[in-house]
């Protein structure tokens, strides 16, 4: 942990990832610089590293566009999707890992496969389904199949897998009932647990476009990702104006991103690494 | 006798109230995922055996499995998509592993800061990342060209477009690799290292020896994921090819998605994500049973 | 720490307040919406795909209050389509049984898709014997292309347009190339356009023309160009199948694919008509295969020259314009009351006298019906739409009603890559034209 040796091998590794570095920032940075860039600077061949002339103008011809309700859609929508999630497959999870129950084993693997299916193969029938509870267009019917997605109680299973056995049977000694025992033993050992699941739940659901996109239909009730693809038009491509969206989509989740970042790194490592 | 038939009495009541409980924590999760997921998926395995579309809807038996195999644009889907997994999978481990190993070290925010950076593009959104990288493939305004002083359509030159796609999929793709292997690598146990360091090994020695081993289960867990996402890697062709040039882009995922929105094929869609998820648990279980191998 | 998690409880309790008061929102909407359909007012939806201002929420809002001032009882919400995303929201909204009342397209969606799927209403009542009269005048093939096969109307059209290519003209009159076009009638022939890609060449144009092949976008302009050129037919005649494979095509074809060996034209698989246009406006090709009315009056902020409409270059000089014949639809979901209201409102907008010709302003293009004359007479537009007017009488057979239209344009732009990537170009031709007819036979034994 503290041998620091600058052996050659070091300085280069330094160095490339360093310049890996630059490459990972670097798509962001020509959106946010490409946002307030003039059309003539974005459509010129000789690219300006950097806006030497910004415009705000980009921005608002977005805000003609209801962005900011599309953006409270998005918001609205993966925080319920992230909730949901968290409740279910936490409990879900604990039971799975520390109960023993018949059906067990069986359950978990149709869990495991359900993973690998590919989640546009079930659109179809999902949208008949939709329709069926009256859904269609609303943002339940992007959230419910979110929350039922396999993969939030799969992890959630792997968290439990580190709850001590003897903490839970001596709660029992003492009388605890399942919901105590749930709620003040297992919650706060799961915690970081939950806050990994909450911020890919989070991210999955904010970037689920072809859901999203069959499941809406009202302009008041898009998402950012598909307000976005829709400034892409057919007869002109707006760089600068589509530049504006994906900001404006990008500097929100990468905030609550960095502000979580902690718990999120924490919480993502214990339950994976379990296997 | 009755001491006898209590406890086996008492056990079986205990593991009844402990079926009853635990059924009742997975209810809740339980009814969203048969609801959302295993009744839509039964539906897609049922109508992959029907010539199903907007006005069809009919019997055919294995019709549309036989169909796929004598589809050349299917093949050709089949053969891009494993050469996206199989190009994918490895470099986006082995690099992540790298970056792991290079910053797992340093210090606490030295080490954040790399693992955020390389996380970015996963949090920018799907969509903002693709338009962008559009812009900058773009044959005349994009940045490629003008560093490259080159003149190349990135997307529309068939030996380049797959290859743009992956280099995209791969920046989305690093970013969990890295959180998991740095804490992996921070959980190895440092006695074993210096023990080994004080026989005489060398620095690949204690790498392959003993890190290699315990990072196992984390390496699979990495494959798994990785290979899940990019057998289903769909936005990005949607966005940035359709598919073209020269089907050369075409993923499976994308032409379950042009058979079915765009020639309402329902049914022949419905019968290729099945093989899709065949497919993939194919894969999956493989990697475990590698991985498990090696592990033992 | 502390903080950030009373932060992310406050979200948390935003979001489910949100979601729970739209999901009270929309269950109230749609009680509203049955009781309105039994008491005086009628709830119905349009969506439009981007035809001009048909796409542009202020001007689609003054034509519906304009509605409303005479038909108060009808209330009409619209969404709008972009051709991104449009089909396939259409597609998923007629699987949902969410589908709009109303839609405005062309034939190629509302009858050969969605009519030929059974899902849209009979509108034969709407064509009347004046407006069949009125709309026949203009042209026959408009009403040929509103009706399926079996001779019902799914669409009943407002306007229409032909499709031409544009140069820019400083460019060509600099390269000395203005001689090969006849500025009159705004025609070339193919031996003409040749020269002129040659002068621009030789007075130093870098790229003078692209056939972009990236996808769909766009690709009448490229269809029309590779017919026109040696006036090949794209279907036969009753629109059963594909003829791009005759001699002319071929021919066609390959001039194509010469003149982009020769470095007189470029190709990109990587581009659709949008890019390609961005790349016109910018002035860095020296035409444009994707040019109409209403696309110039889009650029027009944008482009610094003259961009100049031309038709495409053909051998005879007299070449066959791809149309768009753009009206409206209605989906069957099975409410009389509201196909009546959306019927109502069809009528409003597209004949009544003083509506009819402001609607089809506001999609740029010019009206299906001899009696609204010169939509544009008086206004500043006149002078622009007259270059395009002039167009309208090169209007060609409206192919796009084939059936299988959506697969054929998916092996049309896969065979121009192909082409153009160096492969057999008969044999490309072929595959694409195999592949086309397979779709047509399917989509016919439906």
């Amino acid at each position: 942990m503290k041998r620091i040796k600058a052996t050659p091998y070091k300085v280069i590794a330094a160095i490339v990832l360093a310049a890996l570095a630059f490459f990972f920032i670097f798509p962001l940075y020509w959106i946010l610089t490409g946002s307030v860039k003039t059309a003539a600077v974005i459509n010129d061949a000789v690219p300006q590293w950097f806006p030497l002339s910004p415009t705000l103008d980009n921005y608002q011809r977005l805000f003609d566009n209801p962005a900011l309700l599309w953006l409270f859609n998005s918001v609205a929508m993966a925080v319920l999707a992230m909730a949901l999630t968290c409740v279910t497959a936490s409990m879900a999870g604990y039971a799975l890992a520390k109960k023993r129950f018949a059906g067990r084993a069986l359950l978990f693997s149709i869990f495991i496969c359900a993973m690998a299916l590919p989640k546009q193969v079930i659109l179809i029938p999902l949208l008949r389904e939709m329709s069926f509870l009256n859904l269609h267009d609303s943002m339940w019917a992007v959230i419910l199949p979110t929350v039922g997605w396999p993969f939030g109680v799969f992890l959630m299973k792997q968290f439990s897998e580190n709850i001590p056995g003897e903490l839970l049977e001596a709660a029992r000694i003492d009388g605890a009932g399942e919901v105590r025992m749930f709620t003040e033993i297992v919650l706060p050992i799961i915690k970081p647990g939950i806050g990994a699941l909450a911020i890919f739940t989070f991210i999955n659901c904010w970037n689920d476009y072809f859901l999203q996109l069959i499941m809406l239909n009202s302009r008041t009730k898009l998402t950012i990702s598909l307000g976005i693809a829709k400034l892409q038009a057919e007869m002109s491509t707006d760089f600068g104006l589509i530049m504006a969206g994906a900001a404006l989509a990008a500097v929100p989740i990468i905030t609550i991103f960095l502000m979580f970042q902690k718990y999120f790194t924490k919480g993502i490592t214990m339950g994976a690494v379990k296997g | 006798m009755n001491k006898r038939i209590n406890p086996s009495a008492m056990q079986k009541t205990l593991i009844r109230r402990e079926t009853i409980s635990a059924y009742l924590f997975l209810a809740p999760a339980l009814v969203f995922f048969v609801g959302f997921v295993i009744v839509p998926m039964v539906m897609c395995l049922v109508t992959s055996f029907f010539d199903y579309s907007m006005t069809e809807f009919a019997f055919v038996g294995f019709d549309n499995y036989k169909e796929m195999f004598q589809d050349d644009i299917f093949i050709k889907a089949l053969a891009n998509t494993v050469l996206i997994v199989v190009v994918a999978v490895p470099t986006v481990t082995a690099f992540s592993l790298w970056v792991s190993s290079v910053i797992y070290k340093m210090n606490g925010a030295l080490c954040s800061f790399f693992r955020c950076i390389f996380y970015l593009p996963v949090v920018t959104g799907t969509v903002a990342v693709t338009v962008v990288w559009k812009w900058m493939f773009n044959k005349y305004t994009g940045l490629f060209n003008y560093v490259l002083d080159s003149d190349i359509s990135w997307l529309g030159d068939s030996r380049t477009a797959i290859w743009c796609i992956i280099l995209i999929l791969f920046t989305t793709s690093v970013g969990q690799p890295i959180v998991l292997y740095v804490s992996a690598l921070g959980n190895v146990d440092d006695s074993l290292i210096e023990a080994a360091q004080v026989d005489g090994a060398t620095s690949r020695q204690v790498f392959w020896k003993i890190k290699w081993p315990q990072i196992m289960p984390t390496t699979l867990y990495i494959l798994v994921i990785t290979t899940i996402n990019s057998f289903q890697c769909y936005a990005l062709i949607q966005l940035l090819t359709s598919g073209g040039p020269n089907h050369s882009t075409e993923t499976i995922m994308y032409y379950i998605y042009y058979q079915a929105f765009k020639l309402y094929r329902y049914g022949y869609g419905n019968a290729m994500g099945v093989i899709l998820a065949i497919i993939i648990a194919v894969f999956s279980a493989l990697q475990f049973k590698v991985a498990g191998k090696k592990n033992d | 720490m502390k903080n950030w998690k009373k932060w992310l409880s406050m979200l948390l309790c935003a979001g489910m307040a949100t979601g729970l008061a739209a999901c009270g929102n929309s269950s109230g909407a749609a009680g509203e919406g049955g009781s309105d359909a039994s008491g005086d007012a009628t709830a119905i939806t349009l969506w439009t795909y981007p035809i001009g201002s048909w796409g542009d929420a202020a001007t689609v809002d003054s034509i519906i209050a304009a509605f409303n001032e005479q038909h108060p009882d009808i209330q009409v919400s619209v969404e709008y389509l972009d051709y991104t995303s449009g089909d396939d929201q259409v597609t998923a909204a007629i699987e949902a049984g969410t589908a709009p009342d109303l839609i405005m397209e062309g034939p190629e969606r509302l009858v050969t898709t969605w009519g030929a799927a059974g899902k849209m209403v009979d509108l034969s009542d709407l064509w009347d014997d004046e407006a069949l009269a009125d709309i026949s005048a203009v042209s026959e093939a408009v009403v040929n292309a509103c009706k399926s096969s079996d001779g019902v109307y799914y669409e009943y059209p407002l306007c229409m347009n032909a499709h031409c290519m544009a140069i820019n003209y400083e460019v060509f009159e600099e390269a000395g190339a203005l001689q090969y076009i006849d500025e009159e009638t705004r025609t070339w022939t193919t031996e003409d356009f040749g020269k002129a890609l040659q002068a621009l060449v030789d007075s130093g144009v870098e790229t003078t023309g692209v056939v972009y092949c990236g996808g769909q976008g766009g690709d009448q302009g490229t269809r029309a160009l590779a017919r026109n050129l040696y006036s090949a037919d794209f279907t036969n005649e009753d629109h059963t199948e594909w003829a791009m494979n005759s001699e002319a095509g071929i021919k066609g074809l390959q001039q194509l694919a010469d003149w982009v060996d020769a470095g007189l034209l470029s190709y990109d698989s990587g581009a659709q008509a949008a890019d390609e246009l961005q790349l016109f406006a910018n002035g860095t090709i020296a035409m444009s295969f994707c040019w109409n009315a209403s696309n110039e009056s889009n650029y027009a902020e944008q482009v610094d020259f003259t961009a100049y409409a031309m038709t495409f270059p053909s051998d005879d000089g007299v070449p066959e314009l791809d149309g768009g014949i753009y009206g409206f639809g209605i989906f069957d979901n099975g409410d009389e009351a509201k196909i009546e209201a959306a019927k109502t409102f069809i009528e409003f907008v597209c004949d009544d006298e003083t509506q009819g010709p402001e609607s089809v302003v506001a999609s740029g293009f010019f009206p299906v019906r001899s009696s609204f004359g010169n939509v544009y007479e008086g206004s500043d537009q006149e002078e622009r739409m007259t270059v395009f007017n002039s167009m309208m009488p090169y209007l060609g057979d409206y192919y796009n009603v084939t059936p299988g239209w959506a697969e054929q344009r998916t092996a049309w732009w896969n065979m121009l890559q192909n082409i153009f990537n160096g492969n057999d170009l008969e044999e490309s031709v072929n595959t694409y034209i195999e592949t086309a007819n397979a779709a047509t036979q399917a989509a016919m034994g439906e």
